[in-house]
């Protein structure tokens, strides 16, 4: 390596991340307890340097950094624009959650911003080296912050199985990795699609990787037949833990699904469509239908996240940049309205309770009207009604598949988000139409109350203006394809 | 004019709606009743330049309003009327309004959120009546199924939780099918959802014709609602407050029927040609049996509900009816002029329902007996509705009925003959109904307690009944205004895709 041609600039975000956290988890040490505030403040302004940071060094092309293990464009320049914003707004949520249940201490924010840093290196690496190391940063971040609560068996269990299961994912995929990189002797994703394309590269063990890489990126995104982690973790976890692994991973996965299969194995998508479009199909069948069988709202949006997932995979399928676009599209709607949908639910609970089935949601509209409206919004969104934004995420996909004429598949799905529709039918009628069971009130911090409600807002407002987010994702997709 | 007219009309109730439900709790309950009269009435006075200024000798859309939305999806913001939603858009302010005063003290609970429902409803149903992008109709379409979903839900009767369900559950289903083609067909279209671009495709073979008329019958036909997928109604209305039910059947309805008209018929009218028996055997299944279902009811809002499926029967028989590959005028307008009267008659039955029921609470004509001995204002006005109901001729129940069974004779005699019964049918399980609830001698001690109708309730009937009157005696003001459509419509449906 030359050290004169090393720019560091691509990396700057996650450089100057890196040092925050490395700072925060020095003074920490000297915070206690009472003060910890001091930490969750310093976390935030290091989000919205970052933030910051990304923005200003956005440029509408593609730069390498690290050897080329290390991409910069602006696929992964939104994306991860977007993971700061959810990060925060993780944190803004879970605080009083946190604190109530003693989890609010220096390693939930440091392990909170080592997790970011695994996942802005999965968006950004252009190498199976980086890939696997970003994913690995994340997961593991993701087991220890589970496992925070030691005393909780339940929580611990939940880490466990996550970890076991979430190791197996890894080993399928390092798995898969290995035998690409004997076909095409290269672990850089443009090598790679440059080998598969000529057709140097020995088909039957392409085709072998393929089928590991496939199964470990379904572990990962929790698509049927891997999906049986989801729902026990999702559970098992503390609520502000579910919604740190439900959102902003979810974005990192999509991406990393992205670059693996798209930017990697791009030439061989008639080998991975037919893979995918039965994991999308079982997904979205098993997700809906088990959904309706649950009576834990964690669970159940567990089950709906699988299905969620299914739905992303559509646009993928599609194999058009179209169809990846909208799969972004609908990513991102989906973190929105997962962040609702369990910030409702971190709001309503409080030390000693917590609010987690379908009966504690009753006769919320009485209780307090305006958090009942903004899980309204949450649901109907999820469930794909107009004019709320999940409508438009689930349209564009659709439209990408129809355009390559998979009018069967666009039929299954429709047919699969209306029973998907009835499980969230019944959280908002618990909402409205049941009698109070538990009238005690509903004390949501300020900051957290704020954040919440423009969060749902959002919601209506990308329902009823998503042009400006379709276009990003358009264009992101655009600039981002013709460099692959 | 407004050069945004029809805008105005679609957000000046949703913006008021959303202003009712800032008010907040139940405190400030008059408040909100007042804003919220106040919206409605604003949403009916904007609408009114679409009745007055609209062109009669104007053939294709008016007031249009066009410009980019989603871009990037193909979706355009694009609004305009013809002779036939333009009807439906002044009906639906028309029918918000006496909706709002029909509730005005009866919703004690949450009399805010009642009436945000409501006027948000009403202009997502005027969105859907005047959008031109398909995608954009969707929205609205399926929008309304969230507040609707609440009205009954909240505000219902004791089984309001499966009929609400089962009433969102039974639309969703029909209009995802539909989604799917419309998204078909903008490929088709030259990537375009514009409706007009739909309706003009040139060739579209038969076999995706048929696919396409199943999407659309399927999310049509549950609206309408058409026998056999029918059922969710009577729940719906059962159970649904007196508000719920009126614009349920006034309106909601509509939009079903109007989809066949907007969608089913110009875009794939090959396949509609080859299927036309099939829906006017559903459509007389409808008008006989659910004719005769009406009859043993012994709930007043099921019978009337009953009543709403068989004459909508005729409206969707009215819109069948090919000879050669002609539809005939006279049905097709019979079936526009059914759709409105319908809305009034229907809106005022359900009312005289929700009078007696907010004074006895009960719905059961055998809880009833002698009412005209209590209530003989009230006795009077429903004995208006009920005949028109029956379609009993100088009320508006008959002209279209009349019209319909004029065409029908013209294509095929049997066909119209068992229409015709329904003259019968309606006549016997209105009459009967209304003979049992309001004469004879005072049937208990609740009967005995009544009082008539408050200044309230007798404005509401008055404006109806003037309604029902004045468009039995002189339809022609609302024929001219749909005339040219209508035949441009049929000439359009005259020519093969294949």
């Amino acid at each position: 390596m030359n050290w004169a041609d090393l720019n560091l600039m691509p990396a700057l975000p996650e450089m100057f991340l890196l040092g925050a956290l490395l700072v925060i988890l020095m003074l920490d040490l000297f915070i206690s307890d009472a003060k910890r505030v001091i930490t969750y403040g310093l976390s935030l302004v290091t989000l919205a340097v970052c933030a910051y940071l990304q923005i200003n060094t956005f440029e509408p092309f593609a730069s390498y950094t690290f050897s080329g293990m290390f991409i910069d464009d602006p696929l992964s320049d939104i994306v991860k624009v977007a993971m700061y914003g959810v990060t925060a707004t993780v944190l803004v949520y879970t605080r009083q959650y946190a604190t109530d249940r003693g989890l609010f201490k220096g390693e939930y924010f440091t392990l909170s911003l080592f997790a970011l840093l695994g996942m802005n290196f999965m968006v950004s690496a252009s190498n199976f080296v980086s890939l696997y190391l970003g994913l690995e940063l994340l997961s593991l971040s993701l087991y220890s912050l589970i496992a925070l609560q030691r005393d909780s068996a339940r929580a611990t269990e939940s880490a466990m199985k996550y970890f076991v299961l979430g190791a197996l994912a890894s080993g399928l995929l390092l798995y898969g990795m290995s035998m690409l990189y004997g076909a095409t002797g290269s672990l850089d994703l443009a090598l790679i699609a440059k080998s598969i394309a000529s057709g140097s590269a020995n088909q039957t063990l392409l085709v072998f990787g393929l089928v590991f890489i496939v199964a470990g990126l379904a572990f990962k995104l929790g698509a049927v037949p891997f999906h049986m982690w989801v729902p026990d973790v999702y559970h098992g976890a503390p609520t502000a833990l579910t919604l740190m692994i439900g959102a902003a991973p979810k974005l990192a996965a999509f991406v990393f699904v992205l670059r693996i299969l798209v930017q990697g194995l791009g030439a061989m998508v008639a080998d991975w469509q037919g893979m995918l479009v039965i994991i999308a199909v079982l997904s979205m069948a098993i997700g809906n239908i088990t959904a309706i069988a649950q009576t834990n709202l964690k669970r159940m949006l567990a089950y709906s996240t699988i299905s969620h997932m299914g739905f992303l995979l559509l646009g993928l399928i599609a194999g058009t940049p179209e169809g990846y676009s909208a799969a972004m599209f609908y990513a991102i709607v989906y973190v929105l309205t997962t962040l609702v949908g369990f910030g409702i639910l971190l709001g309503l609970s409080r030390a000693g309770f917590e609010c987690e089935t379908l009966d504690d949601l009753k006769g919320l509209n009485s209780r307090n009207s305006w958090y009942a409206l903004l899980m309204l919004l949450a649901l109907f969104s999820m469930a794909g009604i107009p004019p709320l934004a999940g409508f438009y995420a689930k349209f564009a996909v659709i439209q990408a598949i129809v355009n390559v004429n998979l009018v069967w598949l666009a039929v299954v799905a429709v047919m699969m988000s209306l029973i998907g529709a009835f499980y969230y039918l019944r959280a908002v009628k618990a909402m409205y139409f049941d009698d109070v069971q538990d009238n005690s009130p509903i004390s949501m911090a300020g900051d957290m109350k704020l954040v919440l409600s423009v969060n749902a807002v959002a919601l209506l407002v990308l329902g009823m203006m998503p042009e400006r987010l379709v276009a990003m994702c358009v264009q992101a997709m655009k600039l981002s394809l013709t460099t692959l | 004019m407004f050069a945004n007219t029809l805008s105005l009309v679609i957000w000046t109730p949703i913006v008021a709606g959303l202003l009712v439900l800032a008010t907040g709790g139940d405190q400030r309950a008059t408040l909100a009743r007042w804003l919220a009269v106040a919206g409605a009435l604003a949403g009916f006075v904007v609408s009114l330049p679409l009745f007055t200024q609209f062109n009669n000798l104007h053939g294709g859309m008016q007031f249009v309003e066009k410009m980019p939305w989603i871009e990037s999806l193909g979706i355009n913001y694009h609004l305009g009327v013809d002779g036939i939603s333009m009807l439906f858009i002044v009906l639906n302010s028309f029918t918000t309004l006496l909706v709002v005063l029909a509730g005005w003290e009866v919703i004690q609970k949450r009399t805010g959120q009642y009436m945000a429902a409501f006027l948000i409803m009403s202009g997502l149903i005027n969105g859907a009546f005047a959008a031109l992008d398909a995608i954009l109709f969707y929205v609205f379409f399926e929008g309304m199924l969230i507040p609707m979903y609440l009205i009954i839900g909240v505000w219902g009767g004791p089984r309001r939780v499966y009929a609400s369900v089962k009433f969102f559950l039974y639309t969703l289903l029909g209009s995802l099918l539909m989604l799917v083609a419309f998204i078909y067909l903008y490929f088709q279209a030259g990537k375009s959802f514009e409706i007009e671009a739909f309706q003009a495709l040139a060739k579209i073979p038969r076999d995706v014709q048929i696919l396409l008329f199943v999407a659309f019958f399927l999310s049509f036909a549950v609206k309408v609602p058409m026998w056999p997928v029918h059922t969710w109604l009577p729940d719906a209305h059962v159970e649904a407050p007196t508000g719920g039910s009126m614009v349920l059947a006034a309106i909601t309805l509509k939009i079903g029927a109007y989809g066949f008209l907007r969608f089913a018929l110009p875009i794939v009218p090959d396949a509609a040609l080859q299927l036309s028996p099939v829906i006017v055997v559903l459509s007389l299944v409808a008008v006989v049996y659910i004719g005769l279902v009406a009859l043993v009811q012994t709930d007043m809002k099921k019978l009337v509900a009953y009543s709403s499926i068989s004459h909508m029967g005729f409206v969707t028989l009215g819109m069948f009816l090919f000879s050669g590959s002609n539809l005939n005028a006279w049905a097709v307008e019979g079936a526009l002029v059914q759709m409105v009267s319908h809305g009034f008659v229907s809106a005022a039955m359900f009312f005289c329902i929700g009078v007696m029921y907010d004074r006895v609470h009960s719905r059961n004509i055998a809880d009833y007996g002698g009412v005209a001995n209590k209530m003989p204002i009230f006795a009077a006005f429903m004995m208006l509705f009920a005949m028109a109901n029956s379609g009993l001729p100088a009320t508006s129940g008959f002209v279209g009925e009349f019209m319909v069974i004029m065409g029908a004779v013209q294509v095929n005699f049997w066909v119209a003959a068992l229409a015709a019964t329904t003259l019968i049918f309606g006549a016997a399980y209105t009459l009967w109904m209304y003979k049992r609830v309001i004469f004879g001698d005072v049937g208990n001690h609740h009967v005995a307690e009544l009082s008539d109708v408050n200044k309230r309730e007798f404005l509401v009937l008055v404006i109806l009944a003037v309604a029902v009157l004045g468009m039995g005696l002189y339809p022609q003001a609302f024929v001219e205004k749909m005339h040219l459509s209508v035949n441009d419509l049929i000439a359009h449906v005259a020519i093969s895709k294949l």
